[in-house]
């Protein structure tokens, strides 16, 4: 298993997540793509630490560890904002919220 | 290219492109856990125990989670003739071709190049208690106070507004 | 110089000054107005008389003895160039004229204030008066041309204001009018004499210790040079100021304003038409005798100005004379007298030279003087009639008038051995002895002659209507004789000519030594004996005609026809319409004037109001361009503009589409970009 494969398939997922943030038009699925970006990042993380210069150093888990949780409270707190849009707008559809338009 | 990651990869990986491009939202959303446990496998092929199972501990029980609960209490009445996809669907998936391609040819054109498979490095639960008091412990009081400001932070903007005058329709 | 001389220039100023304190006075100050022009008269007529006798004094054997006073009035340049000169003059000439104004015009003030006595513009009447005393005295006293040329202006306003005294007839208006208006005319030639004297000689001072230019110098200088048709630069001028002397004393083609002016009160008659204004025409040419009477070195002949001076008055007196006899106004008659007499007076100085005419200028004076202050008498005595044919008898109801006015008639027709005889005569033989055998040269002599005739003829005519007779006016009305203040002048003024007549005085011998110095014409005694008895017949012609016509056959009544109208009808009715003269000028020169006056009206309204107009719509239609220009093209365009910015900033908006996928398509794409860049960048360094 070389660094590269490792490398291009969190690549793949990241632009997986990449694609589905930018195709879909229900707000959580965009969170939802915006997750698995932060989690590609994290293997990429992992990837580096498991075959870096000196794999001593616990640097790639903590940044990790910490990734994890922010990403979770940034998913929390996006959600509760989705929900307070849908409480404005009725719906959670993208094409329909461009207020911000011009 | 051994068996266990090119299963856990392949298996991520279609969940993954299953999560967001299912028609049913929550469907997407059990997809988007799928994802999830195969990274967690990921990890732990990798060596990093402790986050692949805090990866499970979190991102699966916590996060997916919430993103069912959001998906449940934002039942948008959209007509379902209308696509999931929006209207620049196409350039998008171009422009995600172009971003993939060019990852690659910076992967693959960078000078690092790693030995292959070499052992995992021992790497404790100790160690990392050690290293968060230790070395990271002001990270760690930070990420406790954002942690507590998004808390408190997502249940304001979620709350139902009372006495709103004049505002919001 | 002499004190005389000194205090020359107070002579015209005392008037002058009389004038100016009555014409700030209030309308009806009576007292004021007698007062101060009869006492400034008088005051003038002393000074005269002491400069009349300082002229005596001066008097020598050798040429005419003179003084003179210049000062400079304006300097406009450096040098001798750059001044011009006024002054006043005290020789022989001058004396005389002095002391012949000054007398007959205290006379004729003192006429006035019994004539005038029941008019309401008492006071402003003397103010006018004395003004004209002041310019005519002024223009006698004056050394240069141009303060002559001023006192000569003065004088004709003087007459306009006088003979329109009263202004609301519209008569006496358009007598005034037509006075200023033909002497005007003359004016102009005079102006242009006077300009070219000028600019020949450098001068309009007479006499200038040698420079003035009526002296040797400029005379030669002005004789030697000879403008177009080879006439000589001092006939031309001389020519030219005769114009104006045509005009002011009635000459032949300017006469017509003459007999309109007896529309002013008689005593202006008397003064200014009679005595003193119209011979300042006379005058004038006496004055520059020198330049119309240069003749190149060496010509044949006299000189040719004088020559037409000669014509032109031997014209204008038959011409005259042939219309008086058939006029039926008592002024009017002895109007056409005296353009008549005047004609007599330029004949004098044409043939004779100066002492012959202004001898006759003077003696005219005092009898014509005296004959219009007798007519206003009379018409005072007739309350108001100024017509002979309704007058008659007059002599046994105002006899101290027709004994003066006898007077002073049998002085004009030239009765023997009376002065008006003795002036008439020298004219005659002047002219009788400037022949030169041909019959055209003889002609001013047979004219004259023929004028004596008619003259006669004339005034026998007009006293036989007036004073001989039955009374033919209303009967209730009958004619009173005048108060005293009137009769007073007349009797001084036929005293004055009893006086002249007289053989012991002599005033002609007297007259032609001190003004020409001592030297006299030759003339052969044949002449003399030849003219004096020509005279003679002439007179009794002319007498026993008119006795035969209107004395001997009596006038029937008021309204009978004139005897020779009678008889030549066709004749007497041209004599009668004035020959015409003024009918000819209304068709001519007067419809002229009036289409010249049209096309200019026309050329104002039409021509230049029309550019005006034009200039002013091309201004407003700039303003209407620069309206559209402002409207369109740059609010609109303006507005174009910003609606361009406008629709670049929407434009440029379209790209915020509020999706936010879309931004976060352009970040993905940037990050590929990015990337590659780097990627690029990094590999390739």
């Amino acid at each position: 298993m070389t660094l590269e494969t490792w490398l291009v398939f969190s690549a793949a997922l990241f632009c997986v997540g990449l694609c589905g943030a930018l195709i879909r038009r229900n707000a959580i699925i965009v969170l939802l793509s915006i997750e698995l970006m932060l989690n590609a990042a994290n293997l990429n993380f992992i990837i580096f630490w498991r075959y870096g210069v000196n794999a001593d150093a616990a640097s790639g888990v903590m940044m990790v560890i910490f990734s994890i949780g922010i990403a979770a409270a940034e998913a929390a707190v996006g959600l509760a904002l989705v929900i307070a849009v849908y409480r404005h707008f009725k719906t959670v559809n993208l094409d329909r919220i461009d207020s911000m338009k011009g | 290219m051994d068996a266990p990651f090119l299963i856990a990869a392949v298996l991520t990986l279609l969940s993954a492109i299953a999560a967001i491009s299912l028609r049913n939202v929550v469907h997407c959303a059990l997809c988007l856990t799928l994802t999830f446990l195969g990274l967690a496998t990921l990890y732990l092929q990798l060596g990093a125990q402790f986050v692949g199972l805090t990866q499970i501990v979190v991102n699966v029980g916590a996060v997916a989670i919430v993103i069912v609960f959001a998906i449940l209490l934002t039942r948008s009445s959209d007509n379902p003739g209308e696509s999931r996809f929006n209207k620049g669907a196409i350039w998008a998936g171009l422009i995600c071709a172009a971003v993939f391609a060019t990852l690659v040819v910076a992967i693959n054109t960078s000078y690092v190049s790693m030995k292959s498979g070499a052992p995992a490095p021992p790497l404790t639960v100790e160690k990392i208690g050690h290293e968060l008091m230790g070395r990271y412990v002001l990270p760690l009081e930070a990420i406790a106070l954002l942690l507590t400001a998004a808390l408190i932070g997502a249940v304001i903007i979620a709350m139902k507004e009372s006495n709103e005058k004049g505002g919001g329709q | 110089m002499s004190e005389a001389t000194q205090t020359l220039w107070l002579i015209p100023t005392l008037p002058l000054l009389a004038a100016g304190a009555l014409a700030l006075k209030p309308r009806d100050n009576r007292g004021a107005a007698k007062a101060l022009s009869i006492g400034s008269m008088a005051l003038a007529l002393l000074l005269s008389v002491r400069a009349l006798l300082e002229s005596l004094n001066l008097q020598g054997d050798h040429g005419v003895a003179r003084e003179f006073f210049n000062f400079v009035w304006l300097s406009f340049g450096a040098g001798e160039a750059g001044v011009l000169k006024l002054g006043f003059v005290l020789d022989p000439l001058t004396a005389v004229m002095l002391v012949m104004v000054t007398f007959v015009g205290l006379l004729i003030f003192i006429f006035s204030v019994g004539y005038m006595e029941r008019d309401a513009n008492f006071k402003q009447f003397f103010c006018f008066l004395s003004l004209f005393a002041a310019a005519m005295l002024g223009l006698i006293v004056s050394n240069s041309l141009l303060l002559l040329f001023i006192c000569w202006e003065l004088v004709g306003v003087a007459s306009y204001l006088l003979i329109g005294f009263w202004f609301h007839k519209p008569e006496a208006a358009a007598a005034a009018k037509k006075a200023f208006i033909t002497t005007r005319i003359g004016d102009m030639g005079f102006l242009l004499g006077m300009v070219w004297l000028y600019a020949e000689t450098g001068t309009l001072l007479f006499y200038d210790g040698g420079a003035g230019c009526l002296e040797q110098g400029a005379i030669a200088a002005l004789v030697a040079k000879s403008a177009a048709g080879g006439i000589a630069v001092s006939t031309c001028i001389a020519l030219l100021i005769f114009c104006g002397a045509a005009g002011k004393s009635g000459q032949l083609p300017l006469h017509v304003w003459l007999p309109d002016a007896m529309e002013g009160p008689t005593p202006v008659s008397a003064l200014i038409h009679a005595a003193t204004m119209v011979a300042a025409g006379v005058f004038l040419v006496a004055r520059m005798f020198p330049v119309f009477a240069a003749v190149p070195p060496g010509a044949e002949g006299g000189a040719a100005a004088l020559t037409i001076v000669t014509w032109v008055g031997a014209t204008t007196a038959v011409f005259a004379a042939l219309i008086a006899v058939a006029q039926n106004d008592i002024k009017r008659i002895l109007a056409y007298s005296t353009v008549s007499q005047l004609g007599y007076m330029m004949l004098g100085i044409g043939v004779g030279g100066v002492a012959v005419g202004m001898f006759h200028l003077i003696m005219h004076a005092f009898f014509k003087a005296l004959l219009f202050l007798g007519a206003g008498s009379v018409i005072h005595g007739c309350h108001e009639e100024q017509d002979i044919r309704r007058m008659g008898g007059i002599k046994d109801h105002m006899p101290w008038t027709f004994y003066t006015y006898a007077i002073g008639m049998l002085c004009l027709t030239g009765l023997p051995f009376l002065v008006g005889f003795v002036s008439k005569d020298e004219i005659l033989v002047s002219a009788l002895h400037g022949n030169t055998g041909s019959l055209v040269s003889l002609l001013p002599f047979l004219m004259g002659l023929f004028g004596a005739v008619l003259t006669s003829f004339y005034m026998f005519r007009q006293v036989f209507y007036a004073f001989f007779g039955t009374y033919r006016g209303e009967a209730s009305q009958a004619p009173h004789e005048s108060p005293k203040i009137m009769i007073v002048p007349l009797v001084a003024l036929a005293a004055a000519l009893v006086f002249f007549s007289l053989p012991k005085v002599d005033p002609w011998g007297w007259f032609s030594g001190f003004l020409e110095g001592g030297h006299q014409h030759e003339i052969p005694t044949g002449h003399i004996a030849l003219v004096i008895f020509l005279s003679v017949v002439a007179f009794l012609v002319g007498a026993s005609l008119a006795y035969r016509l209107y004395f001997k056959r009596g006038i029937g009544s008021a309204d009978a026809p004139d005897a020779l109208e009678e008889r030549f009808p066709e004749a007497f009715a041209t004599l009668a319409g004035r020959f015409h003269v003024d009918e000819l000028y209304e068709a001519s020169v007067i419809r002229a004037n009036a289409w010249l006056a049209r096309m200019a009206d026309l050329l104002d309204r039409k021509v230049w109001n029309g550019i005006t107009q034009f200039v002013t719509q091309v201004a407003v239609m700039f303003a209407w361009f620069a309206r559209l220009f402002d409207e369109y093209v740059i609010n609109q365009g303006f507005d174009f503009g910003c609606r361009r910015v406008n629709d670049g900033g929407r434009v440029a908006t379209k790209p915020q589409s509020g999706a936010i996928q879309s931004y976060l398509r352009v970040i993905g794409i940037s990050l590929a970009v990015g990337v590659l860049l780097l990627t690029w960048g990094c590999s390739g360094s």
